[in-house]
């Protein structure tokens, strides 16, 4: 039977077990919107601007494991899921993001809303298509969720002229799929990985660096196993948090320009590190030419252009973490003495905690802390990016993977919030909040319409400072406190809640954050929860731009 | 690891399909490296075309510059040349200004050269010229004394040496 592009569209998704697509009309998508009508198997899960449904597809992704669906039409549409697919690039995001396009006839012609999807996304998607053909639409879609899925994840964009999906023609969506030029190393070189083991075994001071590719390769349990039957230290990255549990003596937490300073001294003092899944970023090293001087590097990444990028590698592992970590583990033979090493690891952890002034302001991070106490660590917590950013990755305990869903590399202001409402669609049973800043909830702010409509319980937490706090706290510290363009007047965010029928708590006093905390978890719907906290906290420690990560202001070392 | 720059013969083998020489090109300046030239057509398979792309770096670059072209899904397969023995060409097509004073001589220089004048007209050679690098480079010093009018160049096109 002859079926429409639209409709092969939809089938497509229905093979790759699609359940929910976020996404925004238009005219262009109209022929695949008139099938969705009919479609009992794929909810179409309405944001009020794109770039909302680009990150919700990215934090639903992140949440579940599962590739991010979103969908929007051609032209603005479309641009306007740039940021988003950006983002996921950048954190190795497995989404697929279909965009209207004009008929095909017209592209090139400036027709109206017509953009050049294919030409503005390439550098930030892992592949792109432009469907010229109603014949090419199955295994396109194929392909697309293949490639997003598979080596290091990423977004793939599929720009779909309407023509297209009104064309006619059988469908048969592909068993097989014929990619010469596409086949990631999953097995690391069993050279490598015994060299890597001997390697392991002479060291005295070692450190694990574990990045995202441990939680996307669901390598945790066979991180765990390296750690502790060598007894090494494991650090992380601020997309690795969950990768290993923090509450386990070995962990360092994370590391890098606010990490820990026991993580950071670790790395700087260590004779070897472990790179699993991460990629020596410039916020975790510092200044490269002092970053660990007498470390030899052991790198493990699915990506080989992630390897010898930033740093020399003594030992390159292509492969899947989990994969080779499995292997690894079976191949050391004699633990390193690590002792002595440990015991000074314990020595800076009792001398440098990470910590904040205990009085009766209303400070940011305790608002962190109690939620920790309060969720036990369970909860899936997004963030935008800034201070509270840093204060949730520093003051939540992260104990379990795909539960700390944030902007690492692009740092995109805006993505909590509808990452959230993505995460909240994949895992309806957990608890799901989004930290923010004033400065960044603002962003996309708009999705409250979407957790009001859908009822999605969503809790939004804004650590408020009336300003975009990390931006005023290198002006502070950098710029002699010359607070060009960060002090923000703001709404009143309770009422803009409320104006969208969301309910509203809003918290100015210390005594009153975990009664709003319980409040907002006890809601069944989506609450927002406005903590008016201590306007000129800083996050602290903070390795200073250009410097080595060892060297830590904030009372420190 | 050497700091010295070289110049590199990337051959690339990709898909030929709609999009791949702009994935290519915009992956090249994204990252910031620097195409000397780059030349594209098609292969012995029609499904697949050639790269021959000149690339002037370290060898970090170089080895970031054959991972990320690997990453991209219609990248086939990407030789260094100049790591392996190698045979480049270019062709080159270019007007000299003559007079009657200068025709002789510069005919001369180009006989010697095995450049072949295809056109005479307007007190003006047209020529046309295919060797690898040092030749090229040996006529263009040879005539650079004389008024080149119009020049374009295919940019060097390399193949492996059979071992």
């Amino acid at each position: 039977m002859k079926l429409s592009g639209a409709q092969i569209l939809i089938n497509s998704l229905i093979k790759e077990n699609v359940e929910v697509i976020f996404g925004i009309p238009g005219g262009c998508l109209l022929p695949v919107l008139d099938k969705l009508y009919d479609c009992k198997e794929i909810q179409f899960l309405l944001t009020r601007h794109e770039q909302g449904a680009a990150h919700a597809a990215d934090g639903y992704a992140r949440a579940t494991g599962k590739v991010g669906v979103c969908m929007v039409t051609s032209g603005p549409g479309a641009t306007n899921i740039v940021t988003g697919l950006a983002t996921a690039n950048f954190d190795s995001v497995p989404i697929v993001a279909i965009t209207g396009q004009v008929n095909t006839n017209m592209i090139g012609n400036d027709a109206f809303q017509e953009a050049d999807l294919t030409g503005i996304t390439r550098s930030v998607t892992k592949h792109n298509y432009l469907v010229k053909d109603v014949k090419d639409l199955a295994r396109i879609v194929k392909e697309a969720f293949y490639i997003a899925s598979t080596g290091r994840p990423g977004p793939v964009l599929i720009d779909l002229p309407k023509d297209i999906t009104l064309e006619e023609i059988d469908f048969n969506y592909p068993k097989k799929l014929n990619l010469r030029s596409y086949n990631p190393t999953y097995e690391g070189h069993p050279g490598q990985i015994k060299r890597a083991a001997a390697l392991i075994s002479k060291s005295r001071r070692p450190v694990i660096y574990a990045g995202g590719g441990v939680i996307i390769s669901g390598a945790e349990k066979e991180l765990i196993k390296l750690a502790e039957r060598n007894g090494i230290p494991v650090t992380t990255t601020l997309t690795g948090l969950g990768g290993f549990p923090e509450a386990h003596p070995l962990s360092l937490k994370m590391l890098g320009m606010h990490g820990s300073a026991y993580a950071n001294y670790a790395i700087m003092d260590s004779d070897l590190i472990i790179a699993v899944g991460s990629r020596f970023d410039d916020r975790v090293t510092g200044k490269i030419d002092e970053f660990a001087p007498s470390a030899k590097v052991i790198h493990i990444d699915i990506d080989p252009s992630s390897i010898s990028k930033n740093v020399d590698v003594d030992i390159p592992i292509v492969g899947d973490c989990k994969s080779v970590l499995s292997d690894l583990n079976k191949k050391i033979n004699k633990k390193p003495n690590t002792s002595a090493w440990l015991k000074q690891i314990d020595g800076w952890k009792k001398t440098h905690p990470l910590t904040y002034e205990d009085d009766n302001k209303l400070h940011p991070q305790y608002v962190i802390e109690e939620l920790n106490k309060l969720t036990k660590g369970k909860a899936i917590i997004a963030t935008e990016v800034g201070q509270h950013q840093m204060w949730a990755a520093q003051f939540y305990q992260h104990i379990r993977p795909r539960t700390f869903l944030t902007s690492g590399g692009l740092g995109t202001m805006g993505y909590g919030f509808p990452a959230a409402i993505g995460a909240q669609v994949g895992c309806p049973d957990k608890l799901v909040f989004d930290i923010a800043g004033d400065g960044s909830i603002q962003m996309n702010i708009q999705e409250l319409a979407t957790v009001a409509e859908y009822k999605i319980p969503v809790k939004i937490l804004i650590l408020n400072n009336s300003c975009l706090g990390m931006v005023r706290q290198w002006q502070e510290l950098f710029y002699d406190k010359r607070y060009q363009s960060t002090p923000l007047k703001n709404p009143d965010f309770v009422k803009i809640a409320e104006g969208y029928g969301v309910k509203g708590i809003k918290v100015t006093k210390k005594q009153d954050v975990i009664m709003a905390l319980k409040e907002a978890i006890k809601t069944p719907g989506p609450v927002l929860v406005d903590f008016h906290v201590e306007g000129e906290e800083n996050v602290f420690p903070m390795v200073a731009p250009g410097n080595a990560i060892n060297k830590m202001m904030g009372g420190l070392a | 690891m050497s700091d010295k720059f070289k110049k590199h013969i990337i051959s690339v083998l990709v898909e030929n399909r709609f999009g791949v020489l702009a994935h290519i090109s915009s992956l090249f300046s994204a990252r910031g490296f620097n195409i000397d030239s780059l030349t594209v057509g098609e292969t012995e398979d029609s499904s697949m075309s050639r790269m021959t792309i000149v690339v002037t770096g370290d060898d970090r670059t170089l080895e970031q510059v054959d991972k990320q072209l690997n990453r991209l899904i219609d990248v086939i397969r990407v030789d260094d040349l100049t790591k392996k023995g190698f045979v480049d060409r270019e062709l080159v097509l270019f007007k000299v200004k003559v007079s009657s004073a200068n025709l002789k001589k510069i005919k001369e220089v180009l006989r010697k050269n095995k450049a072949k004048v295809f056109d005479e007209k307007n007190e003006t050679l047209s020529v046309e010229f295919c060797g690898d690098s040092s030749q090229v480079e040996k006529l263009f010093k040879e005539i650079s004394n004389y008024k080149l009018r119009e020049m374009t160049r295919t940019g060097k096109l390399a193949i492996a040496k059979e071992k």
